[in-house]
């Protein structure tokens, strides 16, 4: 017993180390394996204010892109309203009315902190429960898809960007109804991988990768990304495809967060089926 | 003595300011980032207690994850860092040792001396950091490139900043 005290008093400084060590990564396991909103982390509310006033200050050095591509939203929305068709042939063309319910929900929010820089990226949001965000909600740019919501506070929610290395989204061919995943390649943040597409399909450089809606996080059919180089691997029933994410992930201020009305009936029934069948 | 009870407090959320807004955000060619914030550490007092400096760097990369949502990360690599960081020191103690109330700096120490010491504890800290983050050895040497890119970064940056502390206590 003496001499175990002694041994570690002599090498105190070894086990001191080693105690904070194993603390630090304690932390981080529980932090990364739950992924469960932890006491320390952006949404908390010193920090989360302080991103806050930083990126007011900030958002003012990049309005004019910010502009531009809002505007080009704009225009996008504009030319699907009904003002914008003209009746050709016959007597119909269509309408949204009260037999059509709406299905998604859309809130809008401000990015107060942002990164690309890691293997793991988050983004923290201007908004929290009290603006009905919850977790896993999905979360839309102006020019495609940006991540999940995965904690929310009162007042902030922290986001898992679609550059996090467990990030999966499923995606389809824009013209064809093939689907596979799509996934950050870890390295740059402008590009990603498209798996699971099967190698007879017809592809080209330049396709686009949309949302295909299965997950019930994302609505159907937003553009994600466009093919860039794409591979046959011999003996291989799936192509390698790479693609090139439509949006810029450094240069993000406004994002909407999408909320799917009927996301809990869907998985719902899903999860009956399997459980009754098998 | 009474004075370092305030500057290193100020010192230490300096640090944690300056790479939690600034430095978090600039990245090069996607692989590069600077992590001045070790700094903090590297200057510390060369008596400064063991456990003090232990606690300290803890704190510090708490402080730092805090602001990226990494919590424990960055705390562990600057543990290994301050860990590190005496065995360091001795390995590179002049023949006489070292005097009372020196720092590691180049007000009394040379340059080549500094940046042999920064350069090796740099990338000890940042290799930790970069295989902790990728948590496996599989793109072993994808990870390594960006630990040596952003080692020769952050001992660039550290070494910019040197002249300017320099050039300041030089005028004092």
């Amino acid at each position: 017993m003496r001499n175990l005290i002694q041994f570690i008093s002599k090498y105190s400084f070894f086990f001191l180390f080693l105690l904070f060590e194993v603390f630090a990564f304690y932390l981080l396991l529980r932090n990364n394996h739950f992924q469960q909103s932890s006491f320390i982390n952006s949404t908390n509310f010193i920090s989360g204010g302080l991103f806050e006033k930083y990126a007011e200050l900030t958002d003012y050095v990049n309005l004019k892109e910010i502009n531009q591509s809002l505007s080009e939203e704009n225009i996008r929305l504009k030319q699907n309203q009904k003002a914008a068709f003209q009746k050709i042939y016959g007597p119909n063309y269509l309408i949204d009315d009260t037999l059509h319910q709406a299905q998604y929900f859309y809130t809008k929010a401000k990015i107060i902190n942002n990164s690309t820089n890691k293997q793991n990226n988050y983004l923290t949001l201007n908004v929290g429960s009290l603006n009905g965000i919850e977790k896993g909600m999905g979360v839309v740019g102006p020019n495609g898809v940006i991540g999940v919501v995965k904690d929310v506070s009162r007042h902030y929610s922290s986001v898992l960007s679609v550059l996090h290395s467990n990030a999966k989204i499923s995606a389809k061919l824009k013209d064809q109804n093939y689907f596979g995943s799509m996934q950050w390649n870890g390295k740059n943040y402008r590009y990603g991988l498209l798996t699971d597409i099967p190698n007879h399909v017809k592809i080209a450089k330049g396709d686009t990768i949309v949302t295909n809606g299965f997950s019930a996080t994302f609505p159907a059919g937003i553009t994600m990304a466009t093919i860039e180089e794409f591979e046959k691997i011999e003996g291989e029933n799936f192509y390698d495809i790479q693609v090139k994410f439509t949006q810029d992930y450094k240069n993000l201020v406004h994002v909407y967060v999408v909320k799917n009305i009927f996301k809990n009936e869907q998985l719902k029934l899903e999860s009956e089926t399997v459980e009754d069948h098998g | 003595m009474v004075r370092n009870f305030i500057t290193y407090p100020l010192q230490f959320i300096f640090f944690v300011l300056l790479q939690g807004l600034v430095l978090n955000n600039v990245q090069f060619s996607s692989i590069i980032n600077p992590y001045l914030y070790i700094l903090f550490i590297l200057w510390l007092p060369i008596e400064t207690p063991k456990f003090v400096l232990l606690l300290v760097s803890f704190l510090l990369g708490l402080s730092v994850d805090l602001f990226s949502n990494t919590v424990g990360m960055h705390a562990s690599a600057t543990l290994f860092l301050a860990f590190c960081r005496p065995y360091i020191l001795r390995f590179f103690e002049p023949r006489d040792g070292y005097e009372p109330n020196q720092k590691p700096g180049l007000k009394h120490f040379s340059l080549s001396w500094f940046l042999i010491y920064a350069l090796i504890l740099t990338f000890l800290h940042h290799l930790f950091l970069f295989y902790v983050e990728v948590f496996r050895f599989s793109d072993f040497f994808s990870t390594f490139s960006r630990v040596l890119a952003s080692t020769i970064f952050t001992v660039t940056l550290i070494l910019i900043s040197q002249f300017f502390v320099y050039n300041a206590e030089d005028r004092r």
